[in-house]
């Protein structure tokens, strides 16, 4: 950003807040869907970053199948998308975790082949160029120095109403009562007569939903690749890891502090450096922290 | 008992030195390239067959080996003994440093840590690009690879030479890790593989146990990385991407964890199923993952693991 330099020091540090800000809704959001499965379930899903991908690349398809301009197509996606893997998600949970009997190094080998196998697939079938997404809006905020895009602003908003959203299910619903306690006590959970296996079926296919529905949200700001997923996965890790395995309060905090820095930091410095420090950040709360910074020490 | 374990691994080693005189020219570079990769996922197996560490971070270690021996023969003006030497020191500090912090966690923790170090490894592989060279990577110019040992002439571009040396490296590799495993150290780590808990009331110090096999492992694949980057002359990013981390666990997984000579089975074979893969089709990493999810669903312990449970007992 070489246009930055002429401006002074305050414009400045407020895009890079700003941007903090996107990039920590956005990592919130794709890391919710990842937390919520561990939380309930204890395994992890390595192929979460390929839900991530296939969200964004029905997004991109949708947008281009669905005539209307990019609000229509946009508003299919929405329902499409997280719909398609969510169904995929169930396949998934059904003949594979379900078979290993949720073995959290099986599961991991196993979600590893399935993000080979789709990331593989979505190369064969999308091909493996970059596709641009329009927003659905082209809003632009007017600030004194610098325009900021409002459909980023819009991704911040929606964020926070989804993260509500769970919030809201999880502590005040019969649903969310049932997730707790299979979490809490798998065990005392069938004995009291909850399905367990349909909850965990129920689990995963909202976690592969959410994580759709963020891509589907987020890839008018980036653009479908068969290999974005990655980079979702890693940072979600180190958000779930550093807010504590299965904790989506200490995720969404973890999700605010790691947005911020990688703003601020790629802002100031470089992105490479942004993620080397994040990825070391996870190492350094490991040490002070194993259980995470609002984890709870398994029983 | 041991007459027998020691005879079968020698027929091994004796049977790879007779094929490269029926092999063609394609087939004895396949060989040496499987050989040298095999020396990492033996190393791997230390780890995770044995002492039940899963790791998704040896990238790192491989890379270190890799970009030390490269770095240290096109930049700091080492040769190919010394820089072959440095690799593994440097190795066995990074193998230690990274195990004295990623074993603090453990289960799924540990195998995340581990990833996550991987990809800071590679990352910053990619950030010193002016060092690395990042994606395009260092070509080792055939100048260094050519040199004399005690007086004997070393020429690292003969495929012969090369196929030769690997197998002595590979050799070496397989018989440090079945003396490790037969050892005192080898019982406990299984112990621990089996049950940690129990094995540190017996009064066995558990976490120094699980960071003499983290090193070993780390230090064997640093050696990998180092042999090959020396013998190909060539140590680019990819190779220190999470794919291959993925890659070991692959190999060994297919070949039998917990088995000596599983891993190099697996490597070879998942080394010809891509070959014959890729011939059509683009998507050759597809067969990775199909592999990957069939092996944990119907057969975890792999061939030889299979075949010493129905079999044979006796195989280490």
């Amino acid at each position: 950003m070489t246009w930055v330099r002429d401006v002074a020091f305050f414009p400045h540090l407020l895009l890079a807040v700003l941007e903090g800000t996107v990039a920590a809704a956005v990592l919130a959001l794709s890391a919710l869907g990842l937390s919520l499965v561990f939380g309930v379930m204890r395994v992890v899903n390595v192929a979460h970053g390929e839900f991530f991908m296939l969200g964004a690349m029905l997004a991109w398809w949708t947008a281009k199948m669905v005539p209307g301009g990019p609000l229509a197509g946009f508003i299919a996606a929405l329902i499409a998308a997280p719909a398609a893997v969510g169904a995929l998600a169930y396949l998934t949970e059904r003949f594979l975790l379900r078979r290993i009997n949720y073995d959290p190094e099986a599961t991991i080998v196993a979600t590893i082949g399935l993000l080979f196998v789709i990331q593989q697939l979505a190369l064969s079938v999308f091909g493996a160029d970059a596709k641009p997404v329009a927003a659905p809006f082209t809003y632009r905020i007017a600030f004194p120095w610098f325009g900021f895009s409002g459909y980023k602003l819009f991704v911040v908003v929606a964020s926070l109403a989804i993260l509500t959203a769970v919030w809201w299910g999880l502590t005040r619903t019969r649903y969310g009562l049932i997730m707790r306690v299979t979490q809490f006590d798998r065990e005392t959970a069938t004995a009291f007569g909850i399905p367990v296996n349909q909850v965990y079926s129920a689990v995963f296919v909202t976690g592969a939903a959410l994580v759709a529905l963020a891509a589907v949200l987020i890839v008018p700001i980036q653009q479908a690749h068969y290999l974005m997923g990655l980079d979702p996965l890693l940072m979600s890790f180190i958000v779930v890891i550093i807010g504590g395995l299965g904790s989506i309060k200490g995720s969404v905090i973890a999700a605010f502090i790691i947005g911020m820095a990688d703003g601020i930091i790629s802002m100031f410095f470089s992105p490479t450096l942004a993620s080397i420090i994040a990825t070391l950040a996870v190492a350094l709360v490991l040490v002070v922290r194993p259980q995470g910074l609002f984890g709870v020490a398994p029983r | 008992m041991t007459g027998r374990i020691v005879l079968l691994h020698a027929a091994v080693i004796a049977a790879l030195f007779l094929l490269q005189f029926v092999a063609s020219d394609y087939a004895v570079l396949t060989l040496t390239r499987i050989m040298v990769l095999a020396i990492y996922a033996v190393g791997y197996n230390i780890l995770f067959g044995y002492t039940g560490l899963l790791s998704l971070g040896h990238a790192m270690f491989f890379a270190t080996g890799l970009y030390a021996a490269a770095i240290g023969t096109t930049r700091a003006g080492l040769g190919v003994p010394e820089a072959l030497i440095m690799a593994i020191l440097i190795g066995f500090a990074v193998s230690l440093l990274i195990g004295a912090i990623a074993l603090r966690a453990s289960g799924v923790a540990f195998m995340i840590v581990t990833l996550m170090f991987s990809q800071a490894a590679f990352l910053t592989v990619l950030y010193f690009g002016d060092y690395t060279r990042g994606d395009e990577g260092i070509v080792i110019p055939d100048n260094i690879r050519i040199f004399t040992v005690f007086g004997l002439p070393v020429d690292l571009t003969s495929p012969t030479l090369r196929y030769n040396l690997a197998l002595v490296f590979l050799g070496a590799a397989i018989a440090l890790s079945l003396a490790v495993i037969r050892s005192k150290i080898g019982h406990v780590l299984v112990a621990i593989r089996e049950n940690e808990n129990r094995t540190a009331m017996l009064g066995y110090d558990v976490a120094r146990y699980k960071l003499i096999a983290f090193v070993l492992s780390g230090t064997i694949s640093a050696f990998s990385g180092a042999c090959y980057a020396l013998m190909f002359a060539y140590a680019g990013s990819t190779l220190a991407s999470i794919q291959y981390s993925i890659h070991p666990l692959l190999w060994t997984l297919l070949g039998g964890a917990a088995t000596i000579l599983g891993p190099v089975l697996g490597t070879a074979l998942m080394f010809l199923l891509v070959d014959f893969a890729s011939g059509f089709t683009s998507a050759s990493l597809l067969v990775v993952g199909a592999v990957l999810i069939l092996l944990v669903l119907f057969f975890p312990k792999g061939i030889l693991g299979t075949i010493r449970q129905r079999w044979v007992s006796w195989l280490p």
